[in-house]
């Protein structure tokens, strides 16, 4: 016990320690009995392992919810040292996230760091099995080489008419709905410029019906209001979505209304989903019967007079009377053509008077007035029918009516979260159109806590679709022209300035030629002159739409030769992967621009079931290169909301990797220099390109972003006072009221102008102070000129007084519009103007009957989906499927019937992963490792099926195998008076990544999509299933 | 001796009183199970802070995975399909360490300062200190300390000591999407749970309420339940928790082995008296031992 000599410090502690214990005992004895002697350990935690890190802002790149990050990297930022991210959590300010971030973003350190990412540029040449590591000037000059070769073979300067198109079919091009909106715009210029309009981003396979539906009802294609209000809601459908799976940050606004509102949430979806799991009522619904549900709530609105009538009367077309060429008959709008199975659209719009303007009955009397044909229409939308065709049982039903109904009042405000569950259909765009039709009866649109809120994909698909990067998009929604309707600049700019259809409408899209010009200016710089049209000749037109499904349909026939893949994995993205294969199979050269390895990248590669191709066949030559990520680049994005929210780069990328700007800067000068050098067809919209910026072969974000906002070119008088100047030569503008359609401003994306003024970077600002309901102005910026909540003048009568005078947003002071929000109004215009709050719309009003604006009818009408389960439909047993679709003969030879596939499969995401990118993330593959498929107890128990095992399912086009999840939340329902079995299978999985090896299961869906935009029918398609 | 905040109550195997002068503040841990969507943002930012990666596993036919706790998964989201008077209810419970004001897992444990309670509540191990025998697993009330294959030693939530250390949230907590994870004293913990258990009463849950079980002192990891009379329906929560009885066993069988070593130590100290003379303790130490000694009958 004793110690000799002079105990040290330590040795003091041990030997009092031990004393003590020794004489209290317990402990001591424990200890000694089990051998072990105390030691001088102190109770230190573990230290913090952030003290000193570096801390750099950035926003998720998954999701649209836009989740601030706070990015921590080893290294304080001096030169010697490489910053490496060691921790990514939840930026605490952000209005929307305020800390937080779902499993995937708060797993992004190891997509960062994914064993996936890749690092240097590779080839894989035609026949082998193998990628090759090249150097970025071998990839560059030889992708260049590719390109040139094609397009001078391939290029149509001039079409039949002899109409300049300058288009190049022949090279396909996809863009990343995750990249940054200054890489978007700079790929816009050189596709653009090249010719080329078989392109798209994943808003085709994703929200391409979103923007027809809403645009088509509202003016605008974009969700109506932001997340943080939807906390100002009293009810709240989820519908056609799983807002808590798809969008968790941005969901909590909806558990923030149920907490503080008492706000009551229903979930309507084919599976009891996470959604549901904290929902006040859930109802089961057959997928692709979503217009039978709520046609059959319009009906029992009117019925039951629950519409908000001050609203409808003031605010949608409900008055408008409708030309006498228009009805619907037996499942069919006026104007069908069986031929082409294509509508003539003529008869499906108003009666004009002498002056052009609508003439409407404010009495609703007359039998051709919209309200009186909506009446008609959705009278077949019994209870009775609705659960016929949806298989919801009819209490349920009604309850969701109920619900709704009560919100038709001016103090009650309803709320819609959907997402693809409405869009991927082959009546995508009208299924969101019910919505915005039910929305407009009970009064809820423009108000704080209403709206139709499209919960977009990725982090910046609505940035893309803002920039226009679909096969006939300009930026800023402005058309691309197209060769029929506008072969010269006059007929362009006839065709797309609408007239006003009342007196005294804003109709904003008046100003197209200012909007236009100020494009074509930013093209072609001081190349475009008014005697030269502004280089309209230049831009390629197009002759149909180049959709995914279109292009991958050439590619079969073997009409194109290549495919530029940015941020993008169409062979697991695109529907019939089996087709895809063999399309891809058949190009001549491929260029994946990626930040990791994707199936695309490796479609040539044998994965046995899974994939099971014979490289030494496929003669396609692959190029991957290495691009940066989110964390590792400057930029902004924007969110569903449409937010620009502007991020910062915390690290380099690994190995040899670039940054998307920095590529097509480099393939683009290498083009150039090809063409100066060698010459070329259609060479003048490649060397007359305005490309200024100070390396040519890496534009940076802040030239770019710039160039988004635009500039004056030259002095901007101010019409009201000519010793001002709106804007002085060379300045930047402080919003797209100053553009001119005299050639004297620039600006890439019109309704992006505003967001980097004289005053900076408004994307940057951080002042995250609520102005009232939650508004943040001050945090980013948001189009258009930083307004919130779209058409937030509805939430005003038309006295200019809020409908509920506590959800104040903005009111009419005597003088001006003003509030907590940016009026999305002329902000001077008296209510007693007469000015409708839909200022996009010539009539300045919500549309009902969205007249000619949708190809498959001004009223959505239920059309079962291209696979029925019923293979009738009840409604018009001899019109079961939309009369508008186009599918391909291919494609329809490869569709199934309910013999053989008796069962409806349904696809969707699930929370822990996020696409096909999480595979490659460590973390959310142990959260979510495995591929499988749901499916109800009975169906299990019909077919001898336990939960874990191994089941396979099978369409007409190739088959998945996968694990069975048996769950009670997924039920067979009784449609038709049959029973419908539905099978949920999660999509995230293929054969690149850490997750267990999967199937594709974009093998499974048919190759038809959504009348109006071709969004794939990803949610309702039928198949069988057994267990192997 | 550590951050202030860190404060031992109690030390594993260790009977010296702790230092007892400083008051802190009792944190907690609030689980709204009724507005968790079990999207395992709180599992990810828990492996991601803490620096541990499970192996990816299988998908065994249910949401959960991992699919159960492990020195790599400090917490797991357990799902419950419960289906009662035709209504299907998603019972989501994120499990992890209670952190018991009585905790089993501390009394048990044989190691000296392998297993420390701190003054805020957190019940963290120490794993330098532990000795990999198992006896922690055996006390846990509710099953949730786990032993490494790689390294033998005991894990589980720290509730991020480390974090809460310098002031702020664990990572579970600030992560949550939907805000089901609450963090605070542990009073405010129980004002805001009184809230949501009426919002659920509103709703037409008669039996919400809230689990903080006294039957281990209370835990600084709390639940609001839907259905508090029946813990049992969430994947297995405990209604009585109680530390086991083989702990108790273990205490009543040591306790005289300790008065034995006592008298042992009496015993020697004598001979050493009668062959060496009195032992020479320096001053120092003396002082030290009485100073502690006050302190610890305060």
């Amino acid at each position: 016990m004793d110690n000799k000599g002079t105990p040290s410090v330590g040795v003091k502690i041990n030997r009092r320690q031990f004393f003590r214990i020794s004489a209290a005992g317990v402990g001591a004895s424990s200890a000694a009995l089990v051998g072990v002697m105390p030691t001088a350990a102190q109770a230190e935690v573990r230290q913090y392992k952030l003290t000193r890190a570096r801390e750099v802002r950035n926003t998720c790149t998954y999701c649209s919810v836009g989740c601030g990050l706070l990015m921590y990297s080893l290294g304080g930022g001096p030169k010697n040292a490489r910053a490496e991210i060691i921790h990514i959590e939840g930026d605490p300010d952000h209005p929307v996230s305020r800390g937080a971030l779902c499993p995937k973003g708060a797993g992004l350190l190891d997509f960062i760091h994914s064993p996936g990412r890749l690092r240097y540029p590779e080839v894989r040449e035609p026949g082998s099995n193998a990628w090759k590591r090249i150097s970025w000037h071998e990839a560059i000059e030889r992708i260049a080489k590719l390109m040139k070769a094609d397009r001078d073979a391939n290029v149509v300067d001039k079409n039949a008419e002899g109409v300049p198109v300058n288009r190049w079919i022949s090279t396909a091009m996809l863009t990343a709905s995750a990249s940054s909106n200054e890489t978007g715009i700079i790929t816009q210029k050189f596709m653009r410029s090249l010719g080329i309009v078989a392109t798209d981003a994943q808003a085709r396979v994703c929200h391409g019906p979103t923007v027809s539906a809403l645009a088509s009802t509202f003016g605008r294609g974009a969700m109506t209001n932001s997340w943080v209000d939807i906390k100002n809601a009293d009810f709240i459908l989820v519908m056609g979505g799983n807002a808590a799976e798809a969008h968790p940050v941005g969901f909590r606004w909806a558990i923030e209304a149920k907490k503080q509102r008492g706000a009551k949430l229903v979930v309507v979806d084919p599976r009891f989903n996470r959604t549901a799991a904290v929902a006040d009522h859930y109802m089961p619904i057959r997928a692709g019967s979503d217009i039978a549900f709520l046609g059959g709530v319009i009906n029992w609105l009117i019925a039951h007079d629950k519409i908000h009538w001050d609203y409808v009367k003031a605010y949608t077309n409900a008055a408008a009377i409708v030309g006498e060429g228009y009805s619907f008959d037996e499942g069919l709008f006026s104007g069908y053509d069986a031929e082409k199975g294509k509508y003539d659209r003529a008869s499906w719009s108003y009666e004009l008077d002498a002056a052009g303007n609508i003439r409407t009955d404010p009495t609703l009397a007359h039998p051709r007035c919209v309200w009186n044909l909506m009446k008609a229409h959705y009278s077949r939308y019994t209870p009775e029918m609705v659960t016929n065709l949806t298989g919801t049982p009819q209490d349920g039903f009604l309850k969701v009516c109920e619900l709704l109904g009560e919100t038709a009042v001016p103090n009650k405000v309803g709320t819609i979260l959907y997402a693809l569950g409405w869009t991927q259909h082959t009546v995508g765009a009208q299924n969101i159109r019910t919505m915005a039709m039910i929305q407009l009866l009970l009064g809820n649109i423009g108000m704080p806590g209403g709206g139709v809120n499209a919960l977009r994909g990725h982090s910046n698909i609505q940035g893309l679709s803002d920039l226009g990067l679909l096969s006939t998009a300009l930026p800023g929604y402005l058309t691309l022209p197209n060769e029929k309707a506008h072969p010269g600049f006059t007929d362009y700019i006839a065709k797309t300035t609408p007239k006003a259809l009342r007196e005294g409408q804003f109709n904003y899209w008046s100003n197209t030629p200012k909007f236009f010009v100020s494009l074509m200016k930013w093209f072609w710089g001081d190349k475009a002159t008014k005697d030269n049209n502004w280089g309209y000749d230049w831009l390629p037109k197009w002759d149909k739409l180049y959709d995914v499904l279109q292009v991958t349909e050439l590619m079969h026939q073997g009409k194109i030769n290549g495919f530029i893949v940015q941020g993008f994995n169409p062979l697991a993205s695109f529907p019939d992967a089996n087709k895809v294969v063999e399309a891809f199979s058949k190009l001549k050269y491929m260029v994946i621009i990626d930040p990791i390895a994707t199936e695309t990248s490796t479609f040539w590669q044998n994965q046995g079931e899974s994939n099971n191709v014979d490289p030494a066949k496929i003669q396609t030559e692959v190029f991957r290169l290495p691009s940066t990520c989110f964390a590792e680049e400057d930029g902004a994005i924007v969110n569903s909301g449409r937010w620009l929210q502007w991020h910062w780069k915390g690290a380099e990328p690994p190995g040899e990797a670039k940054g998307d700007q920095e590529i097509i800067g480099e393939l683009f000068v290498a083009l150039r220099e090809l063409y100066r050098k060698e010459g070329g067809k259609v060479a003048e919209p490649i060397l007359n390109l305005s490309w200024p910026y100070r390396d040519p072969a890496a534009p940076t974000p802040e030239e770019l972003a710039k160039e988004l906002n635009g500039r004056a070119l030259a002095d901007i008088p101010d019409p009201k006072d000519p010793t001002r100047f709106l804007a002085r030569k060379g300045e930047q503008l402080p919003g797209f009221a100053v553009l001119q359609d005299d050639g004297s401003t620039l600006c890439a994306n019109w309704i992006f102008s505003g967001c980097w003024t004289q005053a900076g970077n408004q994307m940057a600002r951080r002042d995250n102070t609520d102005t009232g309901l939650g508004n943040t102005p001050g945090w980013a910026w948001s189009w258009p000129a930083n307004r919130r909540i779209l058409y937030n003048r509805a939430s005003c009568t038309p006295e200019g007084k809020p409908w509920d005078p506590s959800r104040k947003l903005i009111a009419w002071n005597g003088e001006k519009w003003a509030g907590a929000d940016v009026p999305d109004f002329k902000a001077d215009a008296a209510p007693d103007s007469g000015m409708g709050p839909f200022i996009m719309n010539p009539e300045g009003i919500g549309r009902l009957f969205c007249v000619d604006k949708l190809v498959d009818g001004p009223f959505p009408e239920h059309y079962e989906p291209m696979e029925s389960p019923l293979g009738t439909n009840p409604l018009h047993p001899k019109v079961v499927t939309s009369p508008a679709v186009r599918i391909f003969k291919s494609d329809r030879e490869r569709l199934g019937t309910h013999k053989d596939f008796p069962y409806v499969g349904t696809t969707y995401r699930l929370t822990e992963h996020f696409q096909f990118w999480t595979k490659s993330v460590r973390l959310s593959a142990i959260a979510q490792p495995e591929q499988f498929v749901e499916i109800s107890e009975t169906l299990a128990r019909e077919k001898g099926i336990a939960a874990g095992d191994w089941v396979k399912v099978s369409s007409k086009r190739g088959y998945i195998k996968a694990r069975a999840v048996v769950t009670k939340r997924v039920k067979a329902l009784t449609v038709n008076k049959q029973t419908v079995h539905q099978i949920g299978i999660p999509l995230h999985w293929g054969w690149e990544g850490v997750a267990k090896k999967g199937f594709l299961t974009n093998v499974l869906p048919p190759a038809v999509g959504d009348c109006n935009t071709q969004t794939p029918e990803y949610k309702a398609f039928l198949v069988n299933l057994q267990k192997i | 001796m550590a951050l202030q905040s860190l404060d031992i109550l109690r030390r594993s195997a260790t009977t010296t009183p702790p230092p007892g002068v400083r008051k802190g503040v009792e944190v907690a841990k609030l689980i709204d199970v009724s507005a968790c969507i079990g999207c395992k943002a709180c599992q990810v930012a828990c492996s991601e802070w803490n620096d541990i990666r499970a192996e990816v596993g299988s998908c065994v036919g249910v949401y959960d995975n991992p699919t159960d706790l492990s020195a790599q998964a400090w917490t797991v989201m357990r799902f419950a399909e419960h289906e009662e008077k035709d209504r299907l209810e998603w019972l989501i419970r994120k499990d992890g360490c209670m952190h018991c004001a009585d905790p089993g897992c501390l009394k048990s444990c044989p190691s000296p300062g392998a297993i420390i309670q701190y003054a805020n509540g957190i019940v963290d191990f120490h794993q330098e200190n532990c000795i990999g025998c198992g006896y922690c697993v055996t006390g846990c009330p509710f099953n949730v300390p786990r032993i490494s294959k790689e390294d033998s030693k005991a894990y589980k939530c720290s509730l991020c000591s480390d974090r809460v250390a310098v002031g702020q949230e664990p990572a579970c907590v600030k992560t949550c999407p939907t805000g089901a994870i609450q963090f605070g004293s542990k009073e405010d913990m129980k004002d805001y749970a009184a809230e949501r258990v009426a919002d659920l009463k509103r709703r037409g849950y008669e039996q919400a309420g809230l689990y903080d079980p006294q039957g281990v002192g209370g835990t600084h990891v709390m639940y609001v339940l839907h259905h508090s009379d029946r813990p049992e329906l969430y994947s297995g929560l405990p209604a009585n928790p109680s530390i086991s009885p083989l702990v108790s066993l273990w205490k009543g069988f040591a306790k005289p082995l300790a008065t034995l070593a006592l008298a042992g130590v009496a015993l020697g100290s004598l001979f050493h008296y009668v062959t060496k003379g009195p032992n020479e303790v320096s001053k120092e130490i003396e002082d030290e031992i009485e100073a502690e000694d006050k302190e610890g009958t305060k």
